[in-house]
């Protein structure tokens, strides 16, 4: 069936409007940067489906949010930075009436989006990629790297690892193996801080982009010995490391990846060398969440849904793309909440509400999403709100959680986000707020 | 008719070494010129300067410096958004070390030092020649980005390796907006469009066309070849360099090493295929169709696969994109291997004949 | 001693699948003296027609033949529709024809077979052979062996072919000189058809053991990337060439990866592994320099 770019009104909406007796609907604009093609489109196939379908969701099922509809339109980036930015420009001017948050999914993109978003009041969220300094509010009003970072994740991966070596990780070896980007070199700081704080011995290596062949560097690896190998890698890197490690028969059960090395399309193309293997994540898989079972329900039931292979709902990156949609729809709840219940909120509206999210788990129940994703309160001088994440391990078929939710050591990593953003500023010639004359 | 160069008779040497020697074509340089800086800017939206325009010129520019080293010089180079990305790095690291620089000459030093890098690189080009230069290029294309990323100095020791542009003032004038912007690239690509236009008709560019057409017969007649190669090298990754510091700091703002990828390489060397090697006028033609086509293909399938009422998903849409983008490449190879720019010859062949084509 | 040889065998075996890609280059280079950008592209193209073949139940032999079948079709389509019309054009846009076969590929690969990354079963496990590692502590992949064995056998199949068959000396006849080959009745059309048919296939071998090795995804394309140095180093128109090529790049970039950034850390200071994107270049440039007809290739190259 057709699926339009633009979601089109939906009779279904339109009748639950009208007993509503909303007349003029008011419409809730989001700007979808999303990638679907190139080297990462297949997991920009599954996030986006899951964003999508949320917000189809909450159209079918609740008519909107209080009566005002959601309505969006997808622009394809094949996550290169310049079409990035072409999308952006052709989303804003309707962005610019009313916006909820926007999801470059991409760390190149939303670095380019920084500026622009400050300047045009479109909220710019980074659920767990992006400009990780931004945490810092006072300097980045726009930006929301908002669940968690990739430092904090870092600090939270050593906290996980620690327990596991009984609370000492003195005289350990731990290799960080990394995309060589920007992706893969923001975590290193925060891994040398732990490792002096924790005196284990760190070793880094990158690998080169596409990452494709990693021979070298797991040789070096069988020759180092690690106690663990924190890995950070990206699209087919993720494979080809599994592979390799089975290759030189480093064990998966030692390997911890990031969250963006942690989903079914990176460990089911490496067949069994990813059993056993780890990562970390902010939000779980599966269809037993009561959110993603209802959406599979309401949404496909309807013949809405975004997806065309329906195996994909309950993925890691499905539940991903659903929970940054829950994320961007409690925004504009509490945006409403502040500014007018039924109306559509601006930018600026929905960046002050991000700035003031708090989704108890309480709250996440009401949803159906506990546990999906972690609890949120994020403020001005902290736009991540969580810092969490859970580590789950790969059973061969499927993701399995393996711990609760683990904070990172945020005395260790905030003020580096701090010192971060303040060179920012100078270099930029900012002036930051002040924080605590913020409401 | 309207077309047409009889009656214009040159009486003096000024007059016969005018860069632009017809009448109608100086009229139409105008023309072109007055719309683009007074027409465009009162009309275009900011989605035309941001997304389209700005973007236009500066990819117009670096194919103009590919399109010296391969359409006039003959040189083949896969390594364009390697010196593009000298010089973003160079403009930034300027503008951040040294107290008080205008950047316009940032700016500048950029294309030096991309010119520099550009020479170096070009050495190969000495001892070799087609396909295999393009590999040797493309050495200087991944190990160019390598170094960006490793030296944390470049970018100034952030930990992303990713830079931030600073703010554009000029004469204590903030450039900030997107129509400042855009008039800003459009006169430094205004004037080093016609700066190479002037150059390639030059004893230089003669020189380049000698070593393009056969070496051999260009050394015979006493062009020295190792001078006007590495000068094309130099010239050409200076357009190249300074587009790239317009890049980084008019269109994106901030730029990391693995943006300026292989990808965007053949992007620029597409632009100058499809637009016409040798050819100044090509460069930007060739550049607005590399630019507009995945835009307009982006915005007209969908609606076309909704007219039509075919089952598109977004994937397929985008999938159908890539494949047309192919496909109109290998129509045009096979058409019209002389790209745009022979297209616009031939159009002027019948406006001078027009209407008496007989 | 122990840990160089592992990396160096280890370098050698990874050129193997360099070379098992820059074959196919060779080919068609040798036979119409086109540079087909488009390989990495036909080898994504390959392996995803077999894992997208075996998604509708056919058996793994069935879909590498069914594979097999469609790389030859779009072979010789790609000589009918687009190479064909552009004889007589310069190199230059040959090459470029073939980066937008590139582009073409890339759009209607995943529109046929669906995009998500896929995992491809061989039976051959990639682990380490055990009696090896018991007896001298070296890591060698099973798989990394068999794969050398595919190369070997191919590249014995190709010469084979290429020496005892008629169509192959018809092949090596237009490879020599087209005018002359036409001349004595050599239908030049059918000969390049019949050679982008056996690129395809050795796309698809390779599409197989980069599948197997890495999963069915888009990043195959990139392996023609890696295939370039190679060339240059074993020449653009020598089958044993490629192999020695590869060979040459897996090991040196391998060694290079592990003995260079540590030296550069002293030099420079910070952190300067991941060179295997430009190492194989910087090493191709350097070959260049000293035999610009590549190892095995033949000597009439335009030198300036």
């Amino acid at each position: 069936m057709f699926k339009s770019r633009k979601s089109v009104s939906i009779a279904a909406v339109s009748v639950v409007l009208l007993a509503q007796g909303a007349l003029a609907a008011e419409e809730q604009f989001f700007p979808i940067t999303s990638y679907r093609v190139g080297p990462y489109g297949a997991n920009g196939q599954s996030f986006f489906g899951g964003f999508v379908d949320y917000l189809n969701y909450v159209n079918i099922k609740e008519g909107g949010v209080n009566g005002v509809k959601l309505v969006w339109e997808e622009c394809e980036t094949e996550y290169n930075n310049a079409k990035g930015i072409e999308c952006y420009e052709r989303l804003k001017d309707k962005a610019k009436v009313s916006s909820g948050p926007i999801h470059p999914m991409s760390t190149g993109i939303s670095y380019a989006l920084i500026e622009k978003t400050a300047a045009d009041k479109i909220p710019m969220a980074m659920v767990g990629y992006g400009r990780t300094d931004a945490v810092d509010g006072s300097v980045f009003p726009y930006a929301f790297p908002l669940v968690t970072t990739y430092q904090m994740q870092a600090s939270a991966i050593v906290k996980f690892i620690k327990e596991k070596e009984k609370g000492s990780l003195a005289g350990k070896k731990i290799v960080f193996l990394y995309h060589d980007s920007a992706y893969g070199k923001e975590p290193i700081v925060a891994l040398q801080e732990e490792a002096k704080l924790n005196k284990f011995e760190l070793t880094v290596i990158p690998v080169a982009h596409p990452g494709n062949e990693q021979g070298a560097q797991w040789l070096q690896i069988r020759q180092e010995k690690p106690d663990y190998v924190v890995f950070w890698g990206w699209g087919v890197m993720n494979q080809t490391a599994l592979k390799a490690a089975q290759k030189v028969g480093f064990p998966r059960e030692k390997m911890i990846g990031s969250w963006w090395a942690g989903s079914e399309e990176d460990t089911v193309p490496a067949g069994d060398a990813a059993k056993g293997y780890m990562s970390a994540t902010w939000n779980v898989a599966g269809k037993n969440v009561p959110l993603i079972s209802d959406i599979e329900k309401v949404v496909y039931g309807a013949g809405k849904g975004n997806l065309q292979d329906t195996s994909k709902i309950g993925t890691i990156l499905y539940n991903r793309g659903v929970s940054v949609a829950v994320l961007s729809v409690e925004a504009i709840r509490k945006a409403q909440e502040k500014y007018g219940k039924g109306k559509a909120m601006t930018g600026e509206q929905v960046r002050w509400a991000m700035e003031n999210l708090n989704i108890s788990n309480a709250r996440l129940k009401q949803i159906g999403a506990v546990d999906l994703l972690p609890e949120i309160k994020t403020s001005c001088d902290n736009h991540e709100g969580s810092g969490q994440v859970k580590i789950q391990q790969w059973d061969g078929t499927k993701w399995v959680v393996v711990s609760n939710w683990i904070e990172g050591n945020k005395a260790l990593i905030h003020p580096l986000f701090k010192a971060s953003a303040k060179q920012y500023a100078t270099e930029k010639g900012i002036t930051p707020r002040d924080c605590s004359k913020e409401s | 008719m309207i077309y047409r160069e009889a009656g214009q008779f040159k009486t003096s040497y000024a007059a016969d070494q005018q860069l632009f020697p017809i009448r109608q074509d100086r009229i139409g340089v105008l023309i072109v010129l007055a719309v683009a800086f007074l027409a465009i800017p009162a009309v275009a939206s900011e989605y035309w300067f941001s997304a389209i325009l700005i973007p236009f010129l500066i990819f117009s520019l670096a194919a103009l410096g590919l399109n010296i080293l391969t359409g006039y010089a003959g040189q083949l180079s896969l390594g364009s958004a390697a010196f593009m990305a000298v010089g973003a790095y160079a403009a930034y690291n300027f503008q951040l070390r040294i107290e008080g620089i205008p950047i316009l000459v940032s700016f500048a030093c950029a294309g030096l030092t991309a010119a520099g890098v550009g020479i170096l690189f070009g050495l190969p080009s000495l001892w070799i020649k087609g396909f295999y230069l393009a590999v040797a290029t493309l050495a200087a294309q991944f190990f160019i980005v390598w170094c960006l990323t490793k030296f944390p100095w470049f970018s100034n020791h952030s930990s992303s390796g990713v830079i931030s542009a600073q703010k554009i003032v000029i004469f204590g004038h903030e450039f900030a907006s997107p129509r400042e912007k855009y008039l800003l690239v459009l006169t430094l690509v205004a004037v080093m469009a016609l700066a190479a236009k002037n150059m390639v008709r030059s004893s230089t560019g003669r020189a380049w066309m000698a070593v393009r057409d056969m070496d051999v017969a260009a050394e015979v007649i006493g062009i020295r070849l190792m001078p006007t190669k590495l000068l094309a090298f130099a010239v050409s990754s200076f357009y190249c360099g300074v587009a790239g510091a317009l890049y980084a700091f008019c269109y994106l703002g901030s730029v990391e090493p693995d943006g300026f990828s292989l990808d965007m390489s053949f992007r620029i060397l597409f632009m100058i295929i499809i637009g016409g090697a040798g050819s100044i006028l090509g460069s930007f033609l060739g550049a607005a169709f590399i630019l507009l086509l995945p835009i307009f293909l982006d915005i007209a399938l969908p609606r076309m696969a909704g007219l039509l009422g075919l089952p598109f998903s977004n994937a397929t849409v985008s999938h159908i994109q890539i494949l047309l983008f192919g496909t109109l490449i290998m129509f045009f190879l096979i058409v019209e291997p002389h790209g745009l720019a022979r297209l616009w010859q031939i159009g002027k062949e019948k406006l001078r004949l027009w209407p008496f084509p007989h | 001693m122990q840990f160089f040889l592992e990396v160096l065998i280890g370098g050698l075996l990874s050129g193997v699948m360099y070379a098992l890609v820059a074959l196919g280059f060779v080919l068609i280079y040798k036979a119409s003296g086109v540079f087909n950008f488009a390989q990495g592209a036909m080898v994504y193209l390959a392996a995803l027609s077999v894992v997208g073949c075996m998604e509708k139940g056919a058996p793994l032999w069935l879909a590498i033949l069914l594979a097999f079948v469609i790389m030859t079709l779009f072979g010789i389509a790609t000589e009918k529709f687009v190479l064909r019309k552009l004889v007589n054009q310069p190199p230059i846009a040959l090459f470029m024809a073939t980066i937008g076969l590139a582009f073409f590929i890339e759009g209607l690969a995943p529109m046929l077979f669906g995009s998500e990354p896929r995992a491809l079963d061989l039976g051959i496990v990639d682990e380490p052979i055990p009696a090896i590692l018991d007896a001298w502590g070296i890591v060698i992949s099973k798989f990394d062996l068999v794969a050398a064995g595919v190369a070997a056998l191919l590249v014995t199949t190709l010469a084979l072919f290429f020496q005892y068959t008629r169509i192959g000396r018809a092949l090596r006849a237009v490879a020599d000189d087209h005018q002359a080959a036409l001349s004595i009745g050599i239908p030049l059309q059918h000969i390049w058809a019949i050679v982008w048919g056996i690129a395809g296939f050795v796309a698809l071998v390779a599409g197989l053991m980069w599948g197997a090795r890495n999963g069915v995804q888009f990043a195959l394309t990139f392996t023609a990337l890696k295939a370039l140095p190679v060339l240059i180093i074993g020449g653009f128109t020598s089958v044993p060439g490629a192999i020695v090529g590869g060979l040459i790049i897996g090991a040196s970039e391998k060694l290079a990866e592990i003995y260079l950034p540590p030296v550069m850390q002293s030099l420079f200071g910070g952190n300067f592994g991941g060179i295997e994107g430009w190492f194989p270049y910087v090493l191709a440039l350097f070959f260049l320099l000293i035999r610009p007809e590549g190892l095995f290739g033949e000597k009439h190259i335009d030198r300036v």
